[in-house]
């Protein structure tokens, strides 16, 4: 039973529970008329404590899609946080307007704070470096869309594999789907974490392996996730500098590629993916941008408890 | 030598690393105790070379849960007619509030102060913690308690 729950973990939610929203998300993209006034008369409250349109303007189109409204901040110097209010007295303010709400905050786990006090149901939209569970859900959804399934397939994740919290949170969430082959491919400086290599050591059946060249790998890849190397992650600029092209996807290594792979990107992309990549049918990452909107649509209707019209 | 007379009734908290009485003494808030209790400092002993002890006089249903999380090597004999009538085994809770604050810099808790600092143990055989909030990892051999 979903309505009424939280989501701040990617694994907050069980395979099953994960099905059901994507059964759904599936029916939506199928007929989106039928759900046009799914949640009318519900609001969903906005609090990002840190700009990000993309994310935001995702959360509000599902909403207003669904038939709802939005309302909400973009900026924790357009809400009372500036003065100095705690997360649990916003949350409790904002569950006294609003039927759910969406969080981002820069700090790592403050929707997990909104949580623990708010009576509506809290959705994770990232709180720092830490968790990004709409995004896992966005991902899920779209390979699920694009393969038919989310078991049997090799993955290659590229880029900034130590500090990307996309890609841990799909690497943890993929890791309970069977037979999935994973390639982890960055630079030595920007490998996964040890922790998440070694969860995925432990989970029995998993198959990974560890490179630092992308063409080496590309023709036996069925779903590619490239990921940004974000200049604020590094400590200096020369470093940024130096690595920051080491991991590009251009025609040359698309070449090398199987006829059904997949390219999936969490956005905003810089110049990881060159953009002659784009018209390739293989480059799914402006679908996938609009998979994420079906995907909130979806899980704002089950943790409301809404059904279709 | 030093000395403090054994306890009829009550409990023996033995094998405390030398030093850390105080802390232990807090955790279990024992200052606010109206109830009996020597906190007996640098004790000699052939397991630990020093070593601090409490005991607690006619008391015994006092929460111990949090000396697990604190330090594995106590020992805690319950007495009851000048015998120990009982040896609790410590066990590592599934959860500790506000005994160790969360070191991450970017942990909501680092800048909101009521919120209580949660830990949650997330693997038995390491002994792991972690904060609930941001999932940072409780590391006894940084940070001191």
């Amino acid at each position: 039973m979903l309505t009424g729950r939280h989501l701040i973990d990617p694994m907050d939610f069980s395979v099953e529970e994960l099905d059901e929203i994507f059964d759904l998300a599936d029916q939506i993209i199928t007929d989106p008329v039928q759900y046009a006034d799914a949640c009318k008369g519900k609001l969903l409250a906005t609090c990002f404590y840190e700009p990000s349109t993309r994310t935001r303007l995702s959360f509000e189109a599902a909403m207003l899609r669904l038939g709802g409204q939005v309302l909400g901040f973009s900026s924790s110097e357009s809400s009372s946080a500036a003065k100095g209010e705690s997360v649990k007295d916003t949350i409790l303010t904002i569950a006294s307007y609003a039927d759910i709400c969406a969080m981002r905050h820069p700090k790592e786990g403050a929707p997990k704070v909104a949580s623990v006090s708010s009576p509506i149901p809290v959705i994770n939209a990232g709180d720092g470096g830490h968790q990004h569970p709409t995004q896992t859900l966005t991902d899920l959804l779209t390979i699920r869309q694009l393969r038919g399934s989310l078991d049997n397939f090799s993955i290659g994740l590229c880029g900034d594999l130590k500090f990307g919290r996309t890609v841990h949170s799909l690497i943890k969430a993929l890791s309970r789907y069977e037979n999935i082959r994973f390639v982890l491919i960055s630079p030595e400086e920007l490998k996964v974490p040890e922790y998440i290599r070694e969860e995925l050591e432990m989970k029995p059946g998993v198959d990974m392996m560890e490179i630092e060249k992308l063409e080496e790998v590309m023709d036996s890849l069925d779903v590619l996730y490239m990921t940004r190397v974000q200049k604020e992650r590094f400590f200096n600029e020369a470093d940024y500098v130096r690595l920051k092209d080491s991991y590009i996807l251009n025609k040359e290594k698309m070449n090398l590629a199987k006829k059904d792979l997949a390219v999936l990107h969490p956005l905003p992309r810089v110049n990881e993916i060159s953009v002659e990549v784009d018209n390739d049918p293989r480059a799914a990452y402006f679908k996938q941008a609009k998979y994420g909107m079906f995907a909130r649509m979806a899980l704002i209707m089950k943790l409301l408890g809404v059904e279709s019209c | 030598m030093l000395k403090v007379d054994s306890i009829e009734r009550g409990i023996v908290i033995d094998h405390i690393a030398a030093g850390k009485s105080m802390k232990i003494y807090k955790y279990l808030n024992l200052d606010e105790a109206n109830f009996t209790v020597a906190m007996i400092k640098n004790v000699c002993s052939k397991k630990l070379g020093k070593k601090d002890i409490i005991k607690i006089e006619n008391v015994l249903d006092i929460d111990l849960n949090v000396l697990g999380f604190i330090d594995h090597n106590i020992t805690i004999n319950i007495i009851e007619n000048d015998k120990i009538v009982r040896k609790v085994n410590l066990e590592l809770p599934m959860e500790v509030s506000n005994v160790v604050k969360c070191s991450n810099p970017r942990c909501i808790t680092s800048i909101e102060q009521e919120i209580e600092h949660k830990f949650r143990l997330v693997n038995k055989e390491e002994k792991l913690y972690r904060c609930i909030y941001c999932d940072h990892a409780y590391d006894p051999n940084k940070q001191d308690l």
